[in-house]
């Protein structure tokens, strides 16, 4: 079942394909992460989302009601589609008073006072804010002025929260408290979440599925644990967490680096397609490396720099690089030395991957 | 600097920077204060209020207070609404009615008030007559010699100073925090009311504060449309006693209470700004974020495009056409037709008529003589005041800083009192006191431009220059100079360009051969010469536009 459902969206500004085809249904109670590099259309979706942008072709929909449609012409504007929406930049009013933020959008829905009250209050609590509500916004720090932001987009009871980046403006320290009181608070409250952000650790830690872009095209929607561990292309394996790649042949029913021979049986693990191809690429996370004294994929040390709990390893495998992290108390080979490396975890992906968009 | 006293030039510097401030600034503004307190020797404040209950400086007191609350409220509303206009909605050409509404600030208020009399004068108003005989109108449609009529003028031309403001912070501020109001659940209408305005109410309210300033020190206006129906405020009155008197004590007197007056409410006024700008200024500039959502006008875009066409054809293209027109008349009174058009009023006074000769070449000789000396004066105060750290600074910068709450006609007046014999010196009638009132006046421009752009210069550029084996002189010749030049090019200009069309500080100062353009126009009209008073004004607005446009071409090109 699903709440919120985007069919097809696209959006274009002038020949810029901001957003094409993007399909993607939030569940009630799930938290969504949009996830990508600067300008691949995150926030153009929230937007459109929100209504502050209308779409170029496509559908989306909330419960039973239509907010966009390309074909029927529509658009509910933003004021009426009761989404709560939070921006990077904060967005709380200097001229009124926490109290008189939160109670802003119960205002224009003209809500009697005691009921505004009573909701104001109970953002106030979520968010720790009870003691602040007679202060002006700009006598608070960064995070304070978030949580005003997250109480007012709350005070409504929003089925959905159109978050934009809400934590990049924070100091680091903020910005791992806030993120988990912010997936509390939607425990608590039980609304969905479309989130925006380019912290993979973030999306990582608050939401149920994480949906990845680039240029405008979803590359994979997935579980954090699928998105990371099974990446569906080469662009979202090397966006999600370190990525170490080798270029390697399938011949004669035996995998190569250039001219070493992977000793291990490593062709059953590799598709069947690459395998036909006689050509691929080898994914490894650095950290999914293990040193091997006998056998294994025969490589020189060529740096090793130690960035404190982890030690950073750059191994020459034929003409070819492979990047190894292991923690400082895992015994490691020196600058210089030849070692064998075998990989506990691996994809393997096309040399040109026709799923990227 | 070892304990001995050197004399050196940093002592030269700190010297002639006391020395120009305290006998162009000081004095005449202090000799306005004792004047108008001290009577026979001893401090009288019951004689002051004695003057301000009289029945004509009080009316005086009064008018201006009316003509000013008036021109600040419509000019506010005029401002704001024009400003929302063009940066909020999707009126079409948007970009061009921004500029067009700004021009209103290149052309001086009393040669519009001119036009309008031609326009809007009860009996002779082309306007009027035309209602009256074409359409059989019993009376004429507006009279321009009313509050109503020196309101709707001065606003035309003042309304600039709160739409400039409100532009900038409308386009400065976070759309975040207008659409953030959106997703709440509000339409259009409630955010502009209840975001959109109080969030930039600081800036309306210090361009309110700007437009109080000038309109009640303004005097052009109010001496073409109100004298003719007896309406004075205080800087026509001022002008009114002392040109009627030749000087008298009486009239002095009367005139240097009224400037404490006006001085004392201009500086309230500048308090007040201040404080709005530094107090009640919120942090709403954005940083990255999107061009704002444009508020759809739908069905009102092309009527309020053609009001807004409408608004400058009929504030700046019928008052200018009007101006060239009847400078091209036979005589003043005949219709606006070919055969009754001629150049000779034009040529007359460009090439024939002494009077005016004159005064084009001494409001140019002036405008560069003030711009040079005081370009020149502002670059060694503003040295003084930002990079010497010499005790009593902060005096200098107030005194460089005053004229900016002395209204033109106070500091005419402490010149007069200044620089007419009582002190050995008496350069009265003559151009001297001109450029000398102008000195003080534009004073303020230099130093703001100036110590702008001293403070770029860091310390340790002068330093180097010392380390390197140059003296101070030559640190300052060879380095701070150089560095400081675009300032000091902004400064000449900034006086430059309103000294050209000066008129409050010099119809108090001319004498019979040292008219100004402004002072020439003004009296052309007061003698009844209308259509030269109007070819004049024509001739004005061509040198003053030309050095407008020729101006920001250089200094686009210098950027
Ligand atoms: N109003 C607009 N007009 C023109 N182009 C736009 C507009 N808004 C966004 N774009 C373009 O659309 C693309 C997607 O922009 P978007 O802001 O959605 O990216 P993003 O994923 O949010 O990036 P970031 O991580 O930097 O916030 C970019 O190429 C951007 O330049
Ligand atoms: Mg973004």
């Amino acid at each position: 079942m699903s709440y919120l459902k985007l069919d097809a969206i696209d959006k274009r500004f002038g020949n810029v394909a901001a957003v094409s085809g993007l399909n993607l249904e939030v569940a009630p109670g799930e938290c969504v992460a949009m996830l990508g590099p600067s300008g691949c259309g995150k926030t153009t979706t929230l937007r459109m989302v929100a209504g502050f942008e209308d779409i170029d072709g496509g559908e989306i929909r909330a419960g039973d009601r239509v907010l966009s449609s390309k074909a029927k012409n529509y658009y509910l504007p933003p004021e009426k589609r009761d989404f709560g929406m939070v921006f990077q930049a904060f967005a709380v009013w200097p001229h009124l008073s926490v109290f008189e933020n939160i109670a802003f959008p119960l205002r224009i829905r003209k809500l009697p006072a005691d009921e505004i009250r009573r909701r104001v209050d109970e953002a106030l609590r979520h968010t720790n804010l009870t003691a602040l509500a007679d202060s002006r916004p700009d006598d608070l720090s960064g995070g304070g002025k978030q949580r005003i932001a997250l109480a007012r987009a709350l005070a409504i009871r929003p089925k959905v929260m159109l978050l934009d980046e809400p934590l990049s403006s924070l100091d680091p320290h903020f910005r791992e408290e806030m993120r988990f009181e912010i997936k509390d608070i939607q425990r608590r409250l039980g609304f969905s979440i479309l989130y925006v952000t380019h912290d993979q650790s973030e999306a990582m830690a608050l939401s149920d599925r994480i949906l990845v872009m680039k240029q405008g095209v979803v590359q994979q929607i997935g579980s954090p644990r699928d998105v990371y561990y099974r990446p569906a292309n080469r662009f979202v394996f090397s966006f999600i967490g370190l990525s170490s790649f080798l270029r390697v042949r399938f011949t004669g029913g035996r995998m190569q680096v250039d001219d070493l021979a992977l000793p291990f049986d490593a062709v059953d693990e590799a598709p069947a397609e690459l395998v036909g191809v006689g050509e691929g690429v080898l994914a490894v996370r650095p950290s999914d490396v293990d040193f091997v004294d006998e056998g294994g994929l025969r490589g020189t040390v060529r740096r090793r720099s130690s960035l404190g709990e982890i030690v950073d390893y750059q191994i020459a495998v034929g003409s070819q690089t492979l990047r190894v992290q292991k923690t400082r108390h895992e015994p490691g080979p020196q600058v210089g030395e030849t070692c064998g490396v075998r990989f506990a975890m691996s994809n393997w992906y096309p040399l040109t991957d026709a799923s990227e968009g | 600097m070892t304990g001995s006293f050197r004399f050196g030039t940093p002592q030269i510097l700190f010297g002639l920077a006391v020395a120009i401030l305290v006998i162009f600034v000081a004095v005449p503004v202090l000799l306005i204060f004792f004047n108008a307190l001290w009577v026979n020797g001893s401090l009288n404040i019951a004689d002051m209020v004695k003057v301000l209950s009289e029945r004509e400086t009080y009316k005086a007191l009064i008018n201006s207070l009316i003509l000013a609350s008036g021109v600040t409220v419509t000019g506010t509303i005029v401002g704001t609404f024009f400003a929302w206009l063009v940066t909020r909605t999707d009126l079409p050409y948007k970009g061009a009615m921004k500029v067009l509404f700004l021009v209103p600030f290149m052309l001086p208020s009393f040669i519009g008030a001119l036009a309008w009399k031609m326009l809007l004068s009860p009996r002779s108003g082309y306007i009027n007559r035309f209602f009256i005989e074409t359409l059989g109108f019993p009376g004429p449609i507006f009279d321009i010699y009313t509050y109503q009529g020196i309101i709707l003028v001065e606003t035309m031309y003042l309304f600039p100073f709160v739409f400039i403001q409100v532009c900038g912070a409308l386009e400065r501020m976070d759309p975040t925090l207008e659409e953030s109001a959106r997703i709440s659940g509000a339409d259009l209408f409630t955010i502009t009311r209840k975001i959109t305005i109080p969030l930039v109410a600081p800036s309306i309210l210090s361009g309110a504060l700007l437009i109080m300033l000038y309109s009640m020190a303004h005097f052009g206006t109010v001496a073409m449309l109100g004298i003719e129906a007896g309406i004075y405020n205080i800087p026509t009155l001022i002008y009114e006693r002392i040109h009627q008197s030749a000087g008298s004590f009486a009239a002095i007197r009367t005139g240097t209470v009224l400037s404490t007056v006006l001085v004392i409410a201009a500086a309230l006024i500048i308090w007040l700004q201040n404080r709005v700008l530094s107090k009640g200024r919120y942090q709403i500039i954005a940083g990255k974020s999107f061009r704002p959502t444009e508020i759809r006008l739908r069905g009102l875009r092309l009527p309020l495009l053609a009001f807004c066409i409408a608004y400058i054809g009929f504030t700046i293209v019928l008052p200018t056409t009007t101006i060239f027109l009847v400078g091209g008349l036979k005589t003043y009174g005949l219709p606006i037709a070919v055969e009754n058009m001629t150049f000779d009023n034009y040529h007359h006074i460009l090439f024939e008529w002494d009077l005016t000769r004159d005064a084009i070449w001494n409001s140019i000789g002036l405008g560069l003589a003030a711009a040079l000396i005081t370009m020149f004066a502002g670059v060694i105060i503003s040295y003084v005041i930002v990079k010497m750290k010499v005790p009593g600074k902060g005096l200098l910068e107030f005194l460089g800083m005053l004229p900016f709450s002395v209204p033109g006609s106070v500091i005419a007046l402490g010149v007069i009192l200044a620089w007419s014999g009582k002190y050995g010196i008496n350069i009265y009638n003559t151009i001297w006191i001109i450029l000398v009132a102008y000195i003080a006046r534009y004073m303020a421009f230099a130093l703001k431009a100036n110590s702008a752009a001293l403070e770029q210069v860091h310390d340790s550029l002068v330093e180097a220059a010392r380390a390197s084996g140059a003296t101070m002189w030559q640190a300052l010749r060879d380095i701070v100079i150089p560095l400081v030049r675009p300032g000091m090019v902004a400064a000449f200009f900034l006086i430059f360009l309103p000294a050209l069309r000066e008129l409050t500080v010099s119809v108090l100062l001319y004498g019979p051969t040292t008219r100004t353009i402004g002072v020439a126009i003004y009296t052309l009209n007061e003698d009844g010469e209308t259509v030269y008073a109007a070819a004049m004004a024509g001739v004005a607005l061509i040198i003053i536009v030309t050095a407008e446009v020729v101006v920001k071409r250089v200094f686009k090109i210098e950027k």
